[in-house]
């Protein structure tokens, strides 16, 4: 990870790409209610030793991005379509047993919340050594080994007691670390981390951090993060896709994206977050409403409501995301080198 | 609630309905005023915390319920807060920061010390007492959802207080007052809490906080339940009622960037004790203690480049229990520029190294000069094997 990729610009399609997700579309259809489009025509790709970010609040679709292309929304109400490609297999259209053998072996999830993603009456070691069992055919006592090897390896101390424990006996920190060794436990080409640090302390989610880093550098694993989280992102992520309302809305580089946001949704994240190091008495620019002030895509740009550079042309004929490095879905972007792009630095 | 507090105050409402009464409040001088002190004078803190600690008891055992220890949450802390001024209080999870705001406002009783609030000691105030001076401080819960009831009304919710502490006034022009004071419609009195988004919540808690015009409010992580881009409108709106209504704040929360965005001087809370306090500017600019030095370099810039050329001291292992807080130094634990000497076996006082800086820590001047450097490992030794798994 680092500049030398900052040049791939993880656009679908692009050569050596490993994960290739186009026009994804999921709909959730409940009877007497309207269609809700959570995610509305993504597309991304992402390569070998590369880090893709996927940025957005609440609601914007991200995690439901990331449980379709694990194939883990239910069947029943949700209507996906598009195309997820890992490593040329349709991922999609692959039967439940093949994509289970896939699953755990070839990409792994790691999810925000490790309490909900551990089962609370099973230790940890059964949990971590089951993948290795499964997918990797190794003897009880062999995966043993090797999960508390995998164990000292996130950083557990005392990895051989800490497998014996239930997770409710491991600090958050741990559990997430648990969490990840279980993913990794079979060198995943592919890991999708969904807000992975989101419920921990600052100290620990450095220590995770640097821990997904070496695996991207060392490995060559590729990376989707998903977060809420410009600072993460920042130090993180190759490319950046900012989403809103279901639909990426601007994509880049992380030093482009940062150095000179076009998208007013993406300059207005950055001039919201206080900032360690900015001066003191800068007063935060919000974005005004709320992420539920969005109209559908149908019938204009979902920003446009709370949008401070909107225009006619907003309305009704939503954007497309144009552009290659850089792309955008808007009419009206901030200017390339907008105030909001200067970085004062003390 | 004398003159001198809030010029820019608007007219307290509940003024009329008490002011005759000199038992009714403590604070005005009455004999019974805590040590029996007048009104502070203004230079003095409007919030004076000396030795506070709030242990709560570990239970063994099924019968006898036999005392095992002790969670000591908070572990003798003293701090200051100037009139009008914010105070933030920052820690990670398990440090004792909330239940030091709730220990302030003896919403858990403290185990030893004393909470001087405009010179009064809110340590000797009989229940009755206490809820009149309540008045005075409040409080600002992190999530607005569960912090409000929601079969109330907001109308409901901002009477209540009104009505608890004879408000004679007019309640409905208060409550329009307050909706408007926090931006929202008038036509919010209504209608109830599931009907508001996130930060619309947390505009109805801090409506509720401000009703009967208190002179303290503490805000417990004010805004790490809302999305981004709501956050800086919380912010702000705190700010502004600062401003507007003079309020002094204690702000609690994890996100050092948003405390540091609030505050004037910010107190570094470690294992249930203060181990650095300083101006927020002075804090970032040169932080003292290793932990604060760590945990700063831990938060996330929203700056590729920044994030590229900064040094991180990764911190190792976890948070020891509170229960077993490790003796001397209780960060030497986890501290990468542990010395061999004085560490392990000597508390480190909270002492001021320079004027409005005070720093726990034995080797704080050679750390500043750079003469104790960080273990060359300061990172996460395991980090570093991760993805090249072996066998």
């Amino acid at each position: 990870m680092g500049p030398a990729n900052a040049a791939s610009p993880g656009s679908p399609g692009s050569p050596g790409s490993l994960l290739d997700v186009r026009d994804l579309t999921v709909v959730f259809r409940q009877r007497g209610r309207a269609d809700v489009r959570a995610v509305d025509g993504v597309s991304f790709s992402v390569s070998p030793g590369e880090t893709v970010g996927l940025v957005g609040e609440s609601g914007c679709g991200k995690s439901v991005t990331s449980l379709a292309i694990m194939g883990l929304l239910p069947k029943r109400g949700v209507h996906v379509t598009g195309g997820v490609a890992f490593d040329g297999t349709d991922l999609l259209a692959l039967p439940p047993d093949k994509l289970r053998a896939l699953r755990g072996r070839e990409l792994a999830v790691v999810f925000q919340d490790p309490m909900t993603s551990l089962n609370p009456v099973v230790p940890i070691g059964t949990q971590v050594t089951e993948v290795l069992t499964r997918h990797r055919g190794l003897g009880n006592g062999e995966a043993r080994r090797e999960a508390a090897d995998l164990l000292r390896r996130v950083g557990i101390p005392d990895p051989s007691r800490r497998l014996r424990e239930y997770p409710h006996q491991l600090s958050g920190g741990m559990r997430q670390r648990a969490l990840i060794a279980a993913a990794l436990a079979c060198r995943p080409r592919l890991l999708i981390a969904d807000e992975p640090t989101t419920a921990l302390d600052v100290t620990i989610q450095a220590q995770i951090l640097e821990l997904l880093r070496t695996l991207v550098a060392e490995s060559g694993t590729a990376l989707v993060l998903i977060t809420h989280d410009l600072g993460v992102v920042a130090g993180m992520c190759d490319t950046v896709h900012v989403m809103y309302a279901g639909r990426i809305v601007e994509r880049a580089p992380r030093y482009d994206l940062f150095a000179s946001p076009r998208h007013p949704y993406t300059g207005g994240l950055l001039a919201s977050v206080p900032r360690l190091d900015q001066p003191r008495g800068v007063r935060l620019e919000p974005i005004k409403g709320s992420p539920r002030d969005t109209i559908p895509w149908a019938r204009g740009c979902a920003f446009a409501p709370r949008c401070p550079n909107r225009v006619e042309a907003c309305t009704p004929d939503a954007p497309d995301l144009e552009g290659g490095r850089h792309a955008l879905r808007c009419v009206n972007p901030l200017p390339s080198d907008s105030p909001e792009a200067k970085v004062v630095h003390p | 609630m004398s003159a001198s507090t809030g010029p820019s105050r608007p007219d307290p409402p509940e003024r009329g309905a008490t002011s005759g009464s000199p038992e009714s409040d403590p604070l005005r001088g009455s004999p019974e005023a805590g040590q029996g002190n007048g009104p502070a004078p203004s230079g003095e803190p409007l919030l004076s915390v000396r030795g506070l600690k709030v242990h709560f008891p570990v239970r063994r055992g099924v019968l006898l319920q036999r005392v095992a220890g002790h969670v000591r949450a908070v572990d003798g802390v003293d701090l200051d807060v100037a009139r009008g001024m914010t105070y933030g209080l920052v820690g990670e999870s398990g440090c004792g920061k909330s239940t030091l705001g709730k220990a302030v406002l003896r919403l858990v009783e403290p185990t030893a010390g004393t909470v001087l609030f405009n010179g009064a000691d809110l340590g000797g105030q009989s229940p009755e007492r206490m809820r009149r001076l309540r008045r005075h401080m409040q409080m600002v819960f992190q999530d607005p959802l569960a912090s409000l009831d929601p079969r109330q009304s907001v109308e409901s919710v901002l009477t209540e207080p009104l009505r608890a502490h004879g408000f004679t006034g007019d309640r409905s022009r208060r409550v329009r007052e307050l909706l408007d004071l926090v931006g929202l419609p008038s036509g919010a009195a209504g209608r109830y809490p599931h009907e508001f988004s996130g930060g619309q919540r947390q505009r109805i808690g801090i409506a509720r906080a401000i009703a009967l015009n208190p002179e303290l409010i503490i805000a417990d992580e004010p805004v790490s339940a809302l999305d981004v881009s709501i956050q800086a409108q919380i912010v702000n709106l705190l700010e502004d009622l600062q401003e507007q209504l003079g309020l002094t704040y204690v702000v609690v929360a994890h996100d050092l960037a948003v405390v540091r965005h609030v505050s004037d001087v910010i107190g570094v809370m470690y294992l249930g004790a203060l181990v650095e306090e300083a101006p927020s500017d002075a804090l970032y600019a040169q932080p003292l203690h290793p932990y604060t030095i760590a945990l700063m370099s831990a938060i996330p810039i929203p700056d590729p480049e920044v994030e590229e050329r900064r040094r991180r001291i990764l911190l190792v292992g976890d948070l020891p229990s509170p229960v077993d807080v490790p003796p001397g130094c209780r960060f030497h634990t986890r501290c990468p520029f542990r010395r061999p000497t004085r560490c392990a076996d000597e508390v480190p006082a909270l002492r001021e190294t320079r004027p409005g800086r005070k720093v726990a820590c034995h080797w704080a001047e050679e750390i500043a000069a750079g003469a104790v450097r960080a273990a060359a490992g300061a990172h996460d030794p395991a980090a570093t094997e991760v993805g090249t798994p072996s066998s």
